[in-house]
């Protein structure tokens, strides 16, 4: 059991370190001349002089042949220093911690509007008895994956706070502004847990074990509730790493829809004025959510399902 | 018996990525040769012409979706033929105009038909989708064929590339390649191609592995055949038809990508009447004019899900599950 914790989390580190390596080789080894990219973005455009970018190309580093930028930049993000933003001179982690909260909200209640949503159709999709109505159900969630996100966004603006002004369309004042782009955040992430959890538990139902439990004088409810569904949630958990990556990824639409403050509105910003060190720090943290997420669920799963064999596992 | 594998990176949805998987799930794209129902429903005797058109009008849907298609195509390769306006030139005195006989889709803020933003922008969003596609079917089934057919560290190097690529939400991998590259369309592909690459390379192994494993390459191999030519004859055509369905799936949403993308501001530059700027544009107007907003979105949607409904038809499956 050690061992397998152990290797767990040296696969975790070791996803990492290549995630990081990856996003090194994207925002600074393919622009060629990051310094000249990145004030490219800003403001003062071109009235950078020549000496002034060779300063600019030591401070970073720049100059510094590859190997040794990308070992530096590795022996200080280990320690946590991911650089400072360009534009604002803030530490990246700094920039990064400040705008989490209002996204973790955001992420949370969409997390419980998509798990409430998919999860029911799910139950009752694979509950009912009327196939018209189990069709109908499960069509929903190929349609809500294929909707644009920011479209839906602009639908419920719409709806909600021009024709009938029940919630905000956007500003921050507590729940009722929150409301609109959970929805937003949720729906398709609902689809999305609607589909693998109906099919987990369309499978799980044909297990012996309903028949025999059935024949014990239990109700159908209280088996699919009790039983079913319990031996589906199992399998299904292994998408949390996905919903969690989802949330972030959706928060740089849903932010830029509602013009909320976030991490998704910082992505925003940082890619519009090609601030390479925020970019890196915001990708970073969204492969630290996923991978961190799938190693909860690695570690928790053999603890909630002794059937879980430890030995078979791959990042 | 009942073994659940441990869970990892994969994605859920995704069917046969790992051939060692003890119980194959029901393939979502996976088409089994020679299946009688591949096309959903059961196949009439009579094969004729009267036979194939009324399995096309007993599903609607499809009949549908192939219609609405056939007239983004033509949007896309002659927009002149549906829209001969000017998308570019408008008249201020008929701004913000509300959808009627006129202008189908109406007039935003300049005056220019909406309708034929619309169209003249399909050629341009589809554009980008396609080359975002092609790029990630080359490369990812490059790297997928080349992990399955010669295993080894080959392979697990391959392989574990593609779990870091999909460590990494697709659409801030992108945000980072445009953030490296600059905007524009071509970059909005690249970028687009990069967070789908892992997705094909995955399905590419997993086919290219099962065909490995049949018992015809074997004998094909014990007859003495070179590598190249089992390669050629054998593991590419058998693994392509679920890899091409795969694209036309992956398709719809790098549609959706793109959309996103170029509604961030990150496509092509403004004037250009791409769907997902045309949507970020309607949004300033979006209390007095709604449908600036509410109709590109909805010929976005309705391009996606029809291609979604014909990815499906073509994978050999109704529906997803």
């Amino acid at each position: 059991m050690t061992r397998y914790i152990v290797l767990r989390v040296l696969l975790a580190a070791g996803v990492l370190w290549a995630a990081y390596t990856v996003t090194f080789a994207i925002l600074y080894i393919i622009p060629g001349d990051p310094v000249s990219a990145m004030l490219a973005g800003g403001l003062d455009n071109g009235a950078v002089s020549a000496e002034r970018l060779e300063e600019l190309r030591d401070a970073y580093g720049f100059n510094d042949p590859l190997p040794l930028q990308y070992a530096s930049h590795l022996w200080a993000a280990v320690q946590g220093d991911l650089g400072t933003s360009v534009q604002t001179g803030q530490p990246v982690s700094t920039a990064v911690g400040q705008v989490l909260l209002p996204t973790v909200e955001l992420s949370a209640a969409a997390l419980v509007i998509a798990l409430v949503l998919g999860g029911g159709i799910a139950l009752v999709a694979t509950y009912t008895h009327s196939a018209w109505l189990r069709e109908a159900l499960l069509g929903i969630p190929p349609v809500a994956v294929s909707l644009p996100t920011f479209w839906i966004g602009l639908l419920l603006i719409q709806w909600f706070s021009f024709q009938w002004g029940i919630f905000p369309a956007m500003g921050d004042d507590g729940i009722r502004s929150l409301v609109l782009p959970a929805l937003t955040l949720g729906l398709p992430i609902s689809a999305l847990v609607a589909q693998v959890l109906a099919k987990s538990l369309q499978e799980a139902a044909l297990d012996p074990y309903v028949t025999t439990t059935r024949a014990k004088g239990i109700s159908r409810l209280q088996v699919h509730l009790g039983h079913v569904l319990r031996n589906a949630t199992l399998p299904s958990l292994t998408m949390v790493g996905l919903i969690a990556g989802n949330l972030l990824a959706g928060s740089v639409i849903v932010e830029t829809v509602f013009s909320r403050p976030g991490l998704g509105q910082l992505t925003v910003q940082a890619v519009t004025l090609q601030d390479l060190p925020v970019v890196q720090g915001v990708v970073l943290f969204g492969a630290v959510v996923f991978i961190a997420a799938n190693l909860i669920v690695d570690l928790l799963l053999p603890l909630a399902d002794p059937r879980v064999t430890v030995g078979r596992s791959y990042a | 018996m009942t073994q659940i594998a441990a869970p990892s990176a994969l994605k859920p949805e995704l069917p046969g990525t790992d051939p060692s998987e003890p119980r194959p799930e029901p393939a979502t794209l996976q088409t089994v040769p020679g299946r009688p129902d591949r096309g959903g429903r059961e196949r009439s005797p009579a094969q004729g012409q009267a036979g194939r058109t009324r399995r096309w009008l007993r599903r609607p849907g499809l009949l549908l979706s192939a219609l609405f298609l056939l007239l983004v195509l033509t949007a896309a390769f002659a927009p002149g033929v549906l829209a001969p306006g000017d998308p570019y030139t408008g008249d201020s005195s008929q701004a913000l105009q509300p959808p009627g006989t006129a202008h189908w889709f109406g007039t935003d803020h300049l005056g220019r038909d909406l309708y034929t933003r619309v169209v003249h922008g399909t050629s341009l969003s589809l554009r980008t989708a396609l080359i975002a596609v092609v790029i990630a079917l080359i490369s990812g089934g490059i790297f997928g064929v080349a992990a399955g057919f010669l295993g080894g560290w080959i392979d697990q190097a391959i392989m574990r590339v593609v779990d870091v690529l999909l460590a990494i939400p697709s659409l801030l991998l992108s945000l980072a390649l445009i953030s490296a590259l600059g905007f524009g369309s071509t970059n909005v592909a690249i970028a687009v191609a990069l967070g789908s690459v892992a997705t094909f390379a995955r399905i590419a192994r997993s086919q290219s592995l099962r065909v490995c494993q049949s018992t015809f390459v074997e004998a094909s191999r014990s007859l003495g055949s070179r590598w190249h030519t089992t390669l050629r004859r054998h593991v590419l055509p058998n693994a392509a038809g679920p890899i091409l369905a795969l694209a036309v799936l992956e398709f719809g949403m790098a549609i959706l990508a793109v959309s996103a993308l170029s509604f961030l501001g990150y496509g092509a530059p403004r004037p250009a009447p791409e769907w997902g700027s045309l949507v970020s544009e309607g949004r300033n107007y979006m209390a007095a004019a709604g449908w600036l907003t509410t109709l590109p979105g909805l010929v976005i949607a309705a391009t996606v899900l029809s291609i979604n409904r014909l990815a499906h038809a073509l994978g050999g499956e109704r529906r997803r599950f």
